[in-house]
């Protein structure tokens, strides 16, 4: 590995927060899972937290940790190492450590209860959602010059994907409802990575339901393999996609 | 050796480096003066490629340090500010650093790890430090790979006297090496037996790059503090 | 209700004849033809393309090492017009299709207290058709049929018209329209069948009264089961399951009353139960798991009670398009519920409203589910549950239990 990566990692791991993050993902796992006679009422409860939360926190603890280690990222520029290599690696150890404490928090109680593929799509969504908005924080912190700007940017950034986008699809939907709109709401459920994940989700928790849906779009395509492999596919774009700009603009910025 | 050619640089409106063409030679120790806001601490980044200058060019021992990162191996640098991630020991923030330039590690200078006496508190968390402590980090950091040419921020700043005074003796030895090192510093008085060149910018612009004994002829004083106050007293009048 | 003694066979020794090589006679028409009433035919192992078998006497057919009787695609296989006719262990296969005529690969007309059992039909149109009977048995048949794109390209697999005391057993029915269809038929019963794969319904009622299904599976069809204009329906132990698609339902209730649906199992269903038009309906310790909608209930269906089911695991609970309310819902277990029990006698002490806000989104506006979860979503639901201003305010469970019925 990555000398960089892991020396971030050390850091990261043990840091407050990072653990305050496992610790609370663990015992929300465990007690959903025991307070609750049915799993599929648990598994709800964990979809709230991947969907909402995961991201909230990638978004705050990475913006937080840019700012906090400006100095010593100049530090690091300073050093014989590409820029790119010196934020790929930053970003790296960031998002495996939240990962890392992901993957432990919420991976456990779903192994020891749910291991099954609905388990599985649920930590496939989480992960995917943690390197996401990682990366989205990490293009926030990169483009914008102080810290309260920085936080200002991710939290819009997580009302926005958690809230205020829906809202204005729903607005959409109720002013033009009696138009075919199916189509071109289905497209632009694809720019929002917390709707991807959470349409991904609900193909395996509430399927029943979403066929209720009279259109041959959603039985046809979404309820397909070929349907998860595309949201699968979307959400990849929604991680390298932020990542490549916030890079690019690393490497043209002023420290 | 670093040679700046032309070099402009502005943040939004503001125009911080304006046309700045500067040599400067091996074994020589630069300071680096100037009020507040004058462009000191953009020019030190711009030559450790921190800050992108929107025109010139700047050679770093004769090659382009554009698209390049090499050349930074050939200097070391001590920043103002020495902040470090909380929960890494010192040990940790070293091993780091040298992992990063392994190919410089058979030939290390330890002297001023030995001189602060730094192996011993190899365990203590970064974020358990005094400011002090933290520059003494960034002070061994910057001479630890014997590099060609050394850039001190405020080098001073924050460490006790006796620390401080080591710093000094290294900061000579170093120059008697020959190599070239830079320093900016607001306590002018203890430049007095570090340099042999002065640099002074004012609102972006080079006012004046001279050898030291040049301008002691030329104003009569002896101490780097009263030189600059007189220079600066003729100017306005 | 239903009578099991009512449909008996007299066994009477008659004759022999067998069939093909060894034997004299070698198609079932000669066989038919010679046999005199009350005669048993034994029908050995062979191909038999014959067209129209008329049987006109009471006879048994009894297939011997798997007989395979050939409609070509083209006749209609067995026709019976006679008493007493027992059918057994027979394989039919490609009877044909028509427009015109319900062609089917047995046809019962017109006659009484007969048996058609482990017969194995494949690629019918219709399977089995009765039509004007009564007091008989359909036992232990294997029906495959090879569903068209429409409905109208396949008929049912088990098809009674205007029939009487009938018994519909251990049956594996797949792949038709309909895979039981009741017109006009009363006091019948319907006993531990599979239907499944059907492209409109596992088992369809029309006008029927008086009946009864218990324990069947009704898995991934159209809609499991379709209940219409038909009163005093029991309805106990079956499973309807994986009914899914736009207008799939576990079971849809259209027009009726005074029915009785008990101990059932409703999962994975797009609906759950579909009311429409219902009266006095009696639904009691079903258990609703993992639906989109458990019950849907439109502004049509009065005095219909609903409790001690459990509700688990169900994006909606229940949805509704009207805001007039006459049916009680009190004394169900809602898994949804939040509520305490302070008295801690085993009820909640407020009330569930069962119909969220966002359910009545999806009643006008289908494609909103895929904002099924989303967090503006949870927000309106829950704006909604604090004040009350689309949802109807009468649809609520007074009593909710704290913990499932024991089912």
């Amino acid at each position: 590995m990555n000398k960089i990566v892991k020396y971030i990692m050390l850091d990261i791991l043990k840091s407050k927060v990072v653990i305050a993050y496992l610790v609370f993902l663990m015992v929300t796992g465990f007690s959903i899972f025991n307070l609750d006679e049915n799993t599929s009422k648990g598994l709800i409860s964990l979809l709230n937290i991947i969907l909402f939360i995961v991201p909230l926190v990638c978004l705050i603890y990475a913006t937080i940790y840019i700012f906090n280690s400006s100095e010593f990222i100049e530090l690091l520029t300073a050093q014989p190492v590409s820029r790119k290599k010196l934020i790929t690696s930053i970003y790296a150890g960031v998002v495996l450590s939240l990962t890392l404490a992901f993957l432990i928090g919420i991976g456990l109680p779903i192994l020891l209860f749910t291991p099954d593929a609905t388990g599985f799509i649920f930590l496939l969504a989480g992960i995917l959602l943690t390197l996401i908005f990682t990366s989205l924080a990490f293009l926030g912190s990169i483009v914008t010059k102080d810290k309260a700007k920085g936080i200002g940017v991710a939290i819009f950034i997580w009302l926005f994907f958690t809230i205020l986008y829906d809202g204005l699809l729903l607005l959409l939907m109720f002013q033009f409802g009696d138009y075919p709109i199916e189509k071109p709401l289905m497209i632009l459920t694809t720019f929002n990575p917390v709707d991807l994940a959470r349409i991904l989700i609900l193909i395996h928790t509430d399927y029943a339901a979403l066929m209720g849906y009279t259109g041959a779009l959603f039985n046809e395509f979404l309820g397909s393999q070929k349907g998860t492999i595309t949201i699968l596919l979307i959400l990849l774009i929604w991680i390298i996609v932020p990542t490549m700009i916030a890079v690019r603009k690393f490497r043209k910025k002023d420290l | 050796m670093i040679e700046t050619i032309n070099i402009n640089k502005t943040f939004g409106k503001l125009r911080v480096l304006k046309d700045i063409s500067i040599k400067l030679e091996n074994n020589s120790s630069v300071a680096l003066l100037g009020p507040n806001a004058s462009g000191k601490t953009t020019f030190i980044k711009s030559v450790l490629g921190m800050v992108l200058p929107e025109s010139g060019t700047i050679k770093v021992n004769n090659t382009d340090i554009k698209n390049d990162d090499s050349y930074r191996s050939q200097i070391g640098y001590m920043p103002q500010i020495g902040r470090y991630p909380e929960n890494m020991n010192i040990g940790q923030v070293f091993e780091m650093i040298m992992d990063m330039r392994k190919e410089q590690m058979n030939h290390a200078d330890t002297d001023l790890l030995d001189a602060f006496n730094m192996k011993s508190i190899f365990h203590k968390r970064m974020g358990t430090l005094s400011g002090g402590t933290r520059q003494k980090v960034s002070a061994c950091l910057a001479f630890l790979f014997r590099p060609k040419i050394i850039i001190l921020d405020e080098p001073t700043a924050g460490l006790d006297p006796l620390s401080s005074e080591i710093l000094k003796e290294k900061v000579k030895t170093e120059k008697n090496n020959g190599k070239l090192i830079i320093i900016t510093s607001h306590i002018l008085s203890e430049l007095d037996e570090l340099v042999s060149e002065i640099i002074f910018f004012r609102e972006g612009e080079l006012m004046f790059h001279k050898k030291l004994e040049e301008l002691q002829l030329q104003t009569g004083e002896k101490s780097v503090s009263k030189v600059i106050t007189t220079i600066l007293k003729n100017n306005n009048e | 209700m239903f009578s099991d003694s009512s449909v008996f066979f007299r066994q009477i020794a008659g004759r022999c004849f067998k069939n093909r090589k060894k034997f004299s006679i070698k198609s079932i028409k000669e066989g038919v033809a010679k046999a005199k009433p009350f005669d048993t035919l034994f029908i050995h192992s062979g191909l038999y393309k014959e067209q129209n078998i008329l049987v006109e006497k009471t006879l048994s057919l009894i297939g011997v090492d798997n007989p395979v009787l050939d409609g070509e695609n083209k006749f209609e296989v067995l026709t019976i017009d006679a008493n007493s006719v027992l059918v057994t262990g027979l394989t039919i296969k490609n009877s044909g299709y028509s427009s015109m005529k319900d062609l089917a690969g047995i046809k019962v007309m017109n006659s009484r207290q007969f048996l058609i059992k482990n017969n194995t039909l494949i690629n019918s149109y219709f399977a089995i058709h009765i039509a004007n009977c009564d007091n008989f048995r359909i036992e232990n048949n294997t029906i495959r049929g090879t569903p068209g794109t429409d409905e109208q390209s396949t008929g049912n697999a088990i098809h009674l018209w205007k029939c009487q005391y009938a018994s519909i057993k251990n049956n594996d029915i797949s792949g038709h329209r309909d895979g039981i269809y009741f017109e006009f038929v009363e006091n019948s019963h319907i006993e531990k069948n599979n239907s499944y794969n059907n492209l409109r319904y596992g088992l369809h009622f029309m006008f029927s009264n008086k009946d009864s299904y218990i324990d069947n599976k009704f898995t991934d069809n159209g809609a499991g089961v379709a209940v219409m204009f038909s009163n005093h329906i029991s309805m106990y132990y079956n499973l309807f399951s994986m009914n899914r698609g736009a207008s799939a339902y576990g079971l849809l209730l259209k027009e009726i009353s005074d029915g009785d649906i008990k101990d059932n199992m409703f999962e994975n269903n797009t609906t759950g139960v579909l009311m429409e038009g219902t009266n006095r309906l009696h639904i009691t310790k079903n258990s609703f798991y993992k639906n989109g909608y458990a019950l849907r209930v439109q502004a049509s269906c009065s005095n219909n009670t609903v409790h001690d089911n459990n509700f688990n695991g169900n994006t909606f609970d229940v949805a509704t398009n009207g805001s007039l309310v006459l049916n009680n819902f009190d004394g169900n277990y809602w898994d949804k519920y939040e509520g305490y029990d302070l008295k801690r006698d085993g009820v909640g002490d407020v009330p569930y409203r069962p119909v969220s806000l966002f359910s009545m989104v999806t009643e006008n506006i289908p494609i909103a589910s895929i904002f099924i979860r989303s967090l503006i979503v949870f927000l309106l639901d829950r704006s909604e549950k604090i004040i009350p201003s689309i949802a109807p305010e009468n649809l609520v469970d007074n009593k909710p239990l704290m913990k499932p019925v024991a089912l």
